[in-house]
């Protein structure tokens, strides 16, 4: 579970520029829930994201993963529980190292950085297996660069790196606003596979309606660092875009878009 | 001939000195992507507790790691002025190296210490016995060219490793480094740590060639080490084949054999450093005008 308990968020703090984006503001993951986050731009949905994984720091209030309070803990040290994908496919990978390189960071994660042999090679059978389960042929291409690999090629990949260890939580910031509409669906699919087949608790913060709607048990509308619209289960299955795509509307309406 | 075959040696024998604090810069500059300017620190510490430890008595072979360590205690230090106290990488460098001049100076106690008398890792008992006479003029550049090589190869090693991929990764994307749940800043101190253990290393080995120590010895250091880099990434990179590190000591050799055809066409040696400052423009612009060029036919 994930909980945020009040929290307090301002920017630039004791300027005229000053701006309260959270006050005491609450919400609650619960374990298995994939919840799809929209909202305009500026409503705190990736300021969220970052409040939890600790990327930023926040001003007041608690932030819980399972019973434990994570406030205080640094950033890195959350991320052994929670696996990230960026909107930017490069965030996830290593453009000089190799596919395979990449990989063997990855199944790394949570364990000693020695100075035993980077990759294993009993690993590079699964790997390939992995790779060749998104079927964009990058098993073929093994010693390729990642750097040298196409966006939606990339993405694929730092989705695969950012679930490959047991991880609890995913945390997906505008996964596929930057891949082409094709290649945004088949990462769409493969994320719905991989939230499905390891049971992870999911967050996903999309600009993609449709997406918001048909994927997930949850789906919260934020406006103004507020929860405006929160239907899960039976509520949300029922959800079209068009009631989703009026509030949308209407909110823009109200700050004069 | 004589006269030429001279030179080369004397080429081989700087280029190889430099080429291990070439890596070290390699290391941070190419890899870290941390343009460290402690180097210039660094390479005179070695020297400097090398001609110490030397006239105390100490054996020259534990010199040498003796200065490797240290080299990388000063690496670690500009590591925690950059991440701990959130100074600039640059300038964190220019601290240490500012800090390291003074500190220099009271480790040699004076600005020159010779130690043509003593016995080093070029010059000793040993080498006289089994070195055959006819070789002698050649015994520096071998002795040389094994510890270039064995550094090298530790290098490579090392960045097979978990630890090596995670300094790579570290220079890359940091930002992967804190999704595997790893510290970065931790990451780019060891670094650090190698990157002037080597230099230090290398001004061990500097010092016990020359036979003296002097504080001034490692004033554009940065530059060497830049130069070296930018050329051997640069002239090698058609082939694959060669690892960057093999590339960074022929740049510095290369770079080397630049200086001494300076020289030969009349340039004093109180020139040199001049001559290594312009020696570096030339190869700055060099290389941005070929990724222009590069860019141009996209």
């Amino acid at each position: 579970m994930i909980e945020l308990v009040n929290i307090n968020k301002y920017y630039n703090p004791g300027t005229v520029n000053e701006m309260c984006l959270f006050k005491d503001f609450n919400l609650n993951v619960l374990d298995g829930e994939f919840v799809s986050v929209v909202g305009s731009n500026g409503s705190g949905k990736t300021s969220m994201l970052n409040i939890i994984c600790g990327s930023i720091p926040i001003d007041r209030g608690t932030i819980r993963i399972g019973s434990e309070d994570i406030t205080m803990m640094p950033e890195y040290q959350r991320q052994r529980r929670i696996g990230r994908v960026y909107q930017n496919p490069s965030m996830g990978t290593c453009p000089t190292m190799t596919i395979l390189e990449n990989m063997s960071l990855a199944d790394n994660k949570g364990m000693s950085f020695n100075l035993t042999r980077g990759t294993n090679r009993k690993r590079i059978d699964s790997y390939r297996e992995s790779l060749h389960s998104l079927n964009l042929g990058l098993e073929d291409k093994l010693h390729v660069p990642v750097g040298s690999l196409s966006g939606g090629q990339r993405q694929a990949m730092a989705l695969l790196m950012a679930t490959m260890t047991p991880i609890e939580f995913l945390i997906l910031d505008e996964h596929t606003a930057a891949l082409d509409p094709k290649t945004a669906e088949l990462i769409m699919q493969l994320t719905d596979q991989v939230v499905k087949e390891k049971k992870l608790t999911t967050i996903m913060v999309t600009h993609n309606l449709r997406y918001a709607v048909e994927y997930g048990n949850r789906l919260i509308m934020m406006h103004q660092g507020e929860v405006v619209i929160d239907k899960a289960g039976d509520e949300k299955k029922v959800t079209e875009i068009d009631s989703i795509l009026e509030k949308f509307n209407e909110i823009s309406i109200e700050c004069g878009n | 001939m004589e006269y030429l075959l001279s030179i080369i040696i004397g080429i081989l024998e700087e280029g190889l000195v430099y080429a291990i604090m070439a890596l070290g810069v390699y290391i941070t500059y190419k890899i870290l992507d941390f343009p460290d300017l402690s180097v210039d620190g660094t390479f005179p510490l070695g020297g400097a507790i090398t001609a110490v430890l030397i006239i105390a008595g100490v054996p020259p072979m534990v010199t040498l790691f003796l200065a490797f360590l240290l080299g990388a205690l000063a690496g670690v230090l500009t590591g925690l002025i950059h991440v701990k106290l959130k100074v600039r990488d640059l300038l964190s460098g220019i601290i240490m190296m500012t800090a390291l001049y003074s500190l220099n100076l009271r480790i040699a106690g004076k600005a020159n210490v010779a130690i043509f008398t003593k016995e080093t890792i070029f010059d000793n008992a040993f080498l006289d016995r089994i070195a055959p006479e006819r070789m002698k003029d050649y015994v520096t550049v071998v002795i040389l060219l094994v510890i270039v090589v064995i550094m090298k190869l530790l290098l490579d090693i090392y960045l097979k490793t978990k630890s090596g991929y995670l300094l790579r990764a570290v220079g890359d994307n940091d930002t992967l480094v804190t999704s595997l749940a790893k510290d970065k800043g931790v990451v780019k101190i060891i670094g650090l740590a190698i990157a002037n253990a080597f230099v230090a290393l290398a001004g061990s080995i500097y010092t016990q060639k020359s036979g003296f120590f002097e504080i001034s010895s490692g004033t554009g250091t940065i530059v060497i080490g830049l130069a070296s880099v930018i050329i051997g990434t640069n002239m090698f990179k058609q082939f694959t084949l060669i690892k960057a590190t093999t590339a960074v000591i022929f740049g510095s050799i290369i770079y080397k054999a630049c200086v001494a055809l300076a020289i030969a066409l009349g340039m004093a040696a109180s020139d040199l450093k001049l001559i290594t400052a312009v020696l570096f423009l030339v190869i700055l612009v060099i290389s941005n005008e070929r990724k222009r060029r590069v860019k141009a036919n996209d």
